[in-house]
């Protein structure tokens, strides 16, 4: 038996408060399962904010379009790790795809996540970026001219025809993407909204608000990445792409506050039986991450400060600064809603009758460094992605060509 | 058919393969795994199996009959309810090596106050003492033989049993009464106690004895018999054992 | 031109050959255990509450006939005690010492109502643990019980989140999830479950709901029946008697 845990468990112990059922002392799902769908949350948040792009022509737009695939690409990549890590037997990880069991949103999930990934996201990527790939594996030296030329899959057609399959394939991949982007994270909501024996989970809204709150991230981070990066490479921000990514992104936490104001509201006027522990964990073990993180900071704040520059009309200066606090108040409060999620279902019992603490460890698989690490992780694999499809304008080792798309 | 196939960028062409071939090699992996592996059908029965085959802990009572005479003597006491292995503890190893492995024997005390302590969440009619008051520090099996354990002698007392309800007896202002004062015990009911009851009070008068205004008593809150909730007995309002005032 | 035909041709025969190989593959093994026949039984437990004297008997046995980890916190079975206050406050403690150290111990006068409420896993009809495991490594069996395969649960912990009774836990040791299996091991052998063997008042009892003549029957046609929040719909096979409504 492992020592320390069980120590833990006993300290825990202590720190119970009213009547849990024995088994619910230890927190099942842990940091790690916190992680996980802000990760996919992210990806759905940033291709959506690629589709507009594509399907609806929004111009302004354009210069992010291919940041925003790899920034998916990137963070679905890494997202399924935490959960790896998480189980019991990581080892067997593969029987949820030879064995899967089809009443099981959980086991479900994993094919939609394939789909989404092998269908939607590499495919419109391939897609993208094909010609170019092939362009620039002409000029350059290996190892980078082996590895284009695999992606390309050692084709050298650069044909009109096949540019125009291209795009035509490229704008069909984007209009089944973003019901495959909704289907996503739609779909991690319904993992928790599904069950019925919490009530904290149990809501027919639980898919609909995490998708919201996935695009809202999704939208901050490419912007995040944005205004961080450009500036690293030398170049200048544009306003105009700067200032439409936020405006969807203020339509977007105008929509994700109301569902939560509409689940609140819900909740407290149903008043069924679980809101009197419910409500007592929100005030007492949920008060800071949710009152103050998720609402005011993660979405009050940055929705007065958007508000602002738009009634103030603030100066390019200023509303930089201002994009920039309000994306990273954005990012801390959407982590803050799953952690409200995840552990909030669990640090009550089930019996509405008791409250129970999760502490996180330092160290450990499940701790706060590795939890650090795998949020680190895709922004690594995103610089590693960039250098082998570079997203901004023509790499100027390479012969001028006009985009193309 | 030819000219379609000819308008197809290459580049898709290859495309197509890859996946052909990623979704073969699945298709493929899946065949040529063992159905051990595979099938869910086996995979439940062979569960099934191993959960079936799991070693048993406890014998099960009737296996101690066959050596034991104290089975029979149980029978017919108040324990006669009880498993062996309730106080014994599991006992399957004993019964297969009788010789060489001895379940437990439980001696001490705390052992039977586990069951018989004073505990008022116990229903009431089940035998509870106070085991600070009851012949502290002797062991029970002293004077009582757990295969029979008819006390030593005949209770005295009603808290023997009820102990509950003595207690709170005794918080309350009916503590001087005794148990005896409302309630008729034959005295079988100390030795059968359901089938034979005691009985309980069924007029209002039984309570005026005391409590209506032309009783002899002095210090008893007394009401009016006539109008008093005239349509109930005593006790469908105020609880005996705690009779308090609205 | 000549490639693309060639390779044409291959896949042609290479996929639904395949999928041929799939279908033949699959055996439909027929394993059988001695002697017990699981169609004919169908599991299921009745308990009195009023007969619960909260010696803790049953847990005690249960651990060691299934071997639970002995740290008060995992359990197969355990026992509860509600006290319903004359205010009405309900108070509700684990009989386990360890767990209720710091409970308040209440005094006679306040008592309105007090009992002990044995649990254990329901052995659901319409389980919502089956339901949402990824992998199909816990499932119902023919005679009515919940089982979990150790060797192919991943130790997900979403059945863990399903069950609404929390009757399951992880088990240290093995890494998967773990339950009260009515001691399958012992139930076909014609034996009792360890908690219903050892329980000195006969508050729990166990059987097969079909049958017309038995402990359990006899339960169920004196008794008023209650199941555990049956307003999930997760169809529990532990039926209580004297089940007070304060009971969660």
């Amino acid at each position: 038996m492992n020592g320390p845990f069980i120590d833990r468990l006993y300290d825990l112990l202590k720190q119970v408060t009213g009547y849990i059922y024995p088994n619910e002392i230890e927190v099942h799902w842990s940091i790690l399962v916190v992680v996980y769908p802000y990760l996919t949350g992210l990806v759905a948040g940033a291709f959506i904010l690629a589709s507009l792009v594509k399907v609806f022509n929004v111009k302004e737009v354009q210069g992010v379009y291919r940041l925003s695939l790899l920034t998916a690409l990137a963070f679905l990549l890494i997202a399924p790790l935490p959960l790896l890590l998480h189980l019991g037997h990581p080892e067997r990880a593969y029987e949820i795809f030879l064995n899967p069991n089809f009443t099981s949103a959980m086991a479900m999930f994993g094919f939609v996540y394939a789909w989404y990934l092998m269908v939607v996201l590499v495919l419109e990527i391939w897609f993208t970026y094909r010609r170019d790939v092939i362009l620039w594996a002409r000029e350059e030296k290996p190892p980078m001219r082996w590895i284009h030329r695999v992606i390309t899959l050692f084709s050298n057609d650069v044909s009109e025809r096949s540019l125009e399959v291209d795009r035509k394939v490229v704008k069909g991949i984007t209009i089944i993407g973003i019901p495959s982007a909704f289907l996503l994270h739609g779909y991690v909501g319904f993992i928790f909204g599904s069950i019925k024996a919490n009530p904290w989970w149990s809501s027919v809204l639980m898919p609909i608000v995490f998708l919201f709150s996935a695009i809202v991230s999704g939208i901050a981070l490419v912007i995040l990445l944005y205004m961080v990066i450009t500036p690293l490479r030398g170049g200048k921000i544009d306003m105009a792409c700067l200032d439409k990514m936020s405006s969807y992104l203020f339509y977007a936490v105008i929509v994700d506050f109301s569902l939560e104001c509409l689940d609140f509201i819900h909740r407290l006027y149903q008043s069924e039986e679980s809101i009197k522990i419910l409500s007592e964990m929100v005030m007492s073990k949920l008060f800071i991450s949710l009152v103050i993180i998720q609402v005011l900071l993660g979405m009050v704040l940055p929705l007065a400060l958007m508000v602002g520059i738009r009634l103030l009309r603030v100066n390019e200066e200023l509303r930089k600064l201002l994009y920039f606090v309000s994306v990273i108040l954005i990012q801390l409060g959407i982590f803050a809603t799953r952690w409200n999620v995840v552990i909030g279902g669990q640090m009550f019992s089930k019996s509405f009758k008791g409250l129970t603490v999760y502490k996180m460890e330092l160290t450990g698989i499940e701790g706060l460094l590795m939890t650090l690490g795998l949020l680190m992780l895709p922004f690594v694999v995103l610089a590693i992605l960039l250098k082998i499809f570079p997203a901004w304008e023509w790499p100027k080792k390479h012969a001028a060509v006009e985009p193309a798309m | 058919m030819k000219i379609f196939f000819s308008r197809i960028p290459d580049s898709l062409v290859r495309l197509c393969i890859v996946f052909a071939v990623l979704i073969g090699i699945i298709l493929v992996v899946r065949a040529v795994l063992p159905s051990s592996l595979t099938d869910h059908t086996l995979q439940v029965q062979s569960t099934v199996e191993r959960e079936a085959a799991k070693p048993l802990r406890h014998a099960g009572s009737e296996v101690c009959a066959d050596c034991h005479e104290e089975y029979q003597v149980k029978k017919v006491g108040y324990h006669r309810n009880l498993s062996c292995e309730t106080c014994h503890g599991p006992a399957k190893e004993h019964a297969e090596n009788p010789t060489v492995v001895k379940p437990s024997l439980p001696r001490m005390r705390e052992f039977c106050v586990r069951c018989h302590s004073y505990n008022p969440s116990r229903p009431t009619g089940f035998p509870q003492i106070n085991p600070a008051a009851h012949n502290p520090l002797k062991p029970c099996v002293t004077c009582h033989n757990p295969h029979d354990p008819k006390p030593p002698t005949v209770p005295q007392e009603c808290q023997g049993c009820h102990a509950e309800i003595a207690r709170t007896k005794a918080l309350s202002p009916h503590v001087q009464l005794e148990c005896t004062t409302c309630h008729n015990v034959p005295e079988g009911h100390k030795t059968s106690p359901r089938s034979v009851v005691a009985s309980i009070p069924r007029e209002r008068d039984f309570c005026g004895k005391c409590h209506g205004k032309n009783a002899e008593v002095q210090e008893t809150p007394k009401i009016d018999l006539l109008t008093h909730g005239e349509k109930y007995l005593c006790w469908q309002c105020h609880y005996p054992h705690m009779p308090e005032v609205k | 031109m000549e490639r693309r035909r060639f390779l044409n041709k291959l896949f042609a025969v290479a996929l639904p050959g395949g999928v041929l190989g799939i279908v033949l593959q699959r055996s439909r093994a027929r394993a059988e255990t001695s002697g017990y026949d699981a169609s004919k039984h169908y599991y299921g437990m009745g308990i009195q509450v009023d007969k619960c004297i909260g010696c803790g008997r049953c847990v005690e046995a249960c651990k060691d006939e299934n071997n639970v980890p002995r740290e008060p916190f995992f359990f197969r079975t355990w026992v509860e005690r509600y006290v319903i206050k004359g205010n009405g406050e309900v108070v509700i403690q684990n009989i386990d010492k360890t767990i209720s150290a710091t409970a308040e111990v209440i005094g006679e006068r306040d008592f309105l109502r007090s009992f002990f409420v044995p649990k254990l896993c329901n052995q659901c009809d319409n389980p919502p643990c089956v339901q949402v495991c990824p992998v199909g490594a816990t499932f119902k069996t023919e005679d009515g019980i919940i089982l979990v395969d150790e060797k192919r649960c991943i130790g997900c912990r979403y059945c863990i989140q399903a069950c609404p009774y929390g009757a399951r836990y992880l088990n240290p040791t093995t890494q998967t999830a773990d339950k009260c299996t009515f001691c399958y091991h012992r139930v076909v052998k014609d034996l009792l479950p360890a908690c219903v063997e050892v329980c000195p008042t006969q508050a729990r009892i166990f059987g097969d709901v079909r049958s017309t003549a038995s402990p359990l029957t006899r339960f169920k046609r004196m008794n008023k029946l209650h199941v555990l929040k049956p307003y999930l719909n997760t169809e529990p096979k532990v039926a209580y008697s004297e089940l007070d409504g304060e009971v969660r």
